[in-house]
């Protein structure tokens, strides 16, 4: 302790604007505990609306893909299955794209390109879902069912594959609604796929070419491996918000709760039944059942999340240190 | 010097292609955004008049009618939603950066990236069970506040951000004169911040105005006029999602014009608050 001139018993004039200064602190760090406190509402909340269905159906709910509540019957099992077949075409979709297309803005574009592709790119993310949900109805589902009427109905009695490709050609479905999720998460794949390939040091692209190599081997031998955990982390963040897409995917699924591998049907995921049935649900055994397929869903996107935050992280460390 | 014998040109050619099909993703990327503009901008601007301004809509089957009740509840749902948002977001971030250690802060940016990373739809369902259920009706309010618990998180990433672009020497300088901490907060920190912080709150407010899913059960919707936080209210986005999925071609008109509104609001405000932001983070 170093000594004190003053007597340590003896009242300290109150600073000028000490009280002030604890209210400030005090009302800021109640802020901040909001945070918290709304995060720790949804999970606690969420429990508690799905108590009642998870009583009443037991833990085999998440494993039958019953699902008619005029019936009495509910089952997650389609659309865990509907969320999940989205979820990959839409990442089969926007990973590829949106890595070469990181690669060309970090590597190939020509310096006055960068800032408006990127941008262009950027602002895909701030198109409200349902109005690409709007466009997807009157836009990409004519499209899509041109072209599986002209291309991909020609598969369906093919062997293996034809089960990809069955049902009518009627552009609603799954691929519609993959599609339009894949625009959704273009840009956070682009964006973190980006940032990550920025961090390779230059000495390693100077090692590539010193060895002779030409500029698209030293992008493949110096940049592409340097990125690749970048990538997968873009990858999960992605299917991160892959997972929760609820507008767009409602609009153009078909809304139908069955478990097919055909790119052609009709589906349903998680979030999109919600968003259907929620407000007109016929009784609390619906809603609360409808607040587990939440409560899923919450749980879901909250581990994939949760990883891709901590790799990305990670990441950042690693470019900082290194 | 020899010329580049067959194995080299072959080596480049290959990279030559290969960089085309960056070339093409790239294009392809910039595609969606273009092919959406190009039909929001036709379909809608043929919808866009004083009548969608101004009128109410019609039973289905009648032709004309406009969305000024979804306009009204846009703005009063948006507007409460950020005087809720906003200044909580903003004194989340000041805690951050002016009081919490390291790993506290740590914590608090982790549980942001959460919060904004869970889905909309499921923290509708929160706002459906805090604030729908005990009073058993849905309400303006309820959307509101659900608008708000989404646009917090993202309130605090940005106002964080531009709050570390202040020098700390400013704020030094302040600690310095004897301020006291909320002095330099608000008069050093914030006020030097204070067009990125003011930017980043316009951001979190454009995407909070094109929610639909969280509003879906708790604002709910509603086909006439209201402005009562206590009713249900129509919203635009909530608007656009029911018209469209509707069988009536008018229907269809009124959701391509009301989308053409919410884009001039919504992608129009980020693209300048984002030029902003990149001037301002250049500018450092």
């Amino acid at each position: 302790m170093a000594p004190r001139m003053a007597d340590p018993k003896a009242p300290l004039p109150a600073p000028p604007g000490r009280l002030p200064d604890l209210l400030w602190r005090g009302a800021t760090g109640l802020c901040a505990l909001a945070i918290f406190a709304v995060l720790a509402a949804t999970g606690a909340f969420l429990v508690r609306g799905s108590a009642r269905a998870f009583a009443h159906h037991g833990f085999g709910f998440i494993f039958s893909d019953a699902w008619d509540p005029s019936g009495g019957h509910y089952g997650a099992l389609a659309f865990l299955w509907g969320t999940a077949f989205t979820s990959v075409i839409a990442l089969a979709v926007a990973l590829p794209l949106g890595v070469l297309t990181a690669v060309w803005l970090v590597e190939i574009a020509p310096g006055w390109l960068r800032g408006p592709v990127g941008l262009i790119v950027e602002m895909l993310a701030a198109i409200p879902s349902v109005l690409l949900g709007l466009w997807g109805i009157f836009v990409l589902v004519p499209l899509v069912q041109k072209f599986q009427e002209r291309v991909t109905a020609k598969f369906a009695g093919a062997p293996f594959i034809g089960r990809f490709f069955d049902g009518p050609p009627i552009g609603f479905g799954y691929l519609t609604a993959g599609l339009l999720v894949a625009i959704m998460i273009l840009p956070v794949i682009v964006s973190v796929t980006r940032e990550v390939l920025k961090t390779v040091p230059v000495i390693q692209r100077e090692a590539a070419y010193g060895l002779g190599a030409t500029r698209w081997e030293m992008i493949r031998l110096s940049v592409l491996p340097w990125g690749v955990q970048g990538i997968f982390g873009a990858g999960m963040l992605g299917l991160a918000r892959a997972l929760g897409e609820t507008m767009a995917v409602t609009m153009v699924i078909g809304n139908t709760p069955q478990i097919s591998a055909s790119l052609h049907a009709t589906g349903y995921t998680l979030a999109s039944v919600i968003a259907n049935e929620f407000a007109e649900a016929p009784d609390d055994l619906a809603i609360s059942s409808l607040v587990s397929l939440g409560l899923i869903l919450f749980l879901v996107t909250l581990v994939v999340n949760g990883a891709a935050q901590l790799m990305i992280r990670w990441l950042r460390k690693r470019a900082g240190g290194g | 010097m020899r010329a580049p014998d067959a194995r080299f040109r072959w080596r480049l050619l290959k990279g030559r292609l290969l960089e085309g099909v960056c070339l093409l993703a790239a294009a392809a990327a910039c595609l969606p955004l273009f092919a959406f503009l190009w039909h929001v901008i036709r379909e809608g601007a043929a919808a866009l008049g004083a009548d969608l301004l101004t009128k109410l809509p019609l039973p289905p089957g009648e032709t004309g009618g406009g969305v000024k009740n979804a306009i009204v509840g846009s703005a009063l749902t948006v507007g409460v939603a950020t005087l809720v948002g906003a200044p909580v977001g903003v004194g989340a971030a000041v805690f951050t950066m002016e009081f919490a250690r390291p790993r506290f802060a740590a914590l608090i940016r982790f549980c942001c990236d959460t919060l904004s990373g869970v889905p909309s739809i499921v923290m509708g369902l929160l706002g459906y069970e805090l604030f729908v259920k005990p009073v058993k009706h849905f309400s303006a309010l309820s959307g509101a506040l659900t608008l708000a618990f989404i646009m917090l998180p993202i309130t605090v990433i940005t106002t964080q951000e531009m709050l570390r672009l202040v020098p700390h020497t400013l704020r030094e300088a302040g600690h310095a004169l004897g301020l006291p901490a909320w002095r330099v907060a608000l008069s050093i920190s914030l006020r030097a911040a204070a067009p990125g912080v003011l930017t980043g709150v316009i951001l979190a407010v454009a995407r909070i105005a094109g929610e639909t899913a969280p509003l879906l059960f708790t604002a709910f919707g509603n086909p006439f006029l209201s402005a009562n936080l206590g009713e249900p209210v129509a919203t635009l986005p909530h608007t656009i999602f029911v018209n469209s999925i509707s069988p009536y071609e008018d229907w269809h008109r009124i959701a391509w014009g009301s989308a053409l509104l919410l884009v001039i609001g919504v992608l129009g405000v980020t693209l300048l608050s984002r030029l902003v932001l990149r001037l301002r983070a250049g500018a450092k």
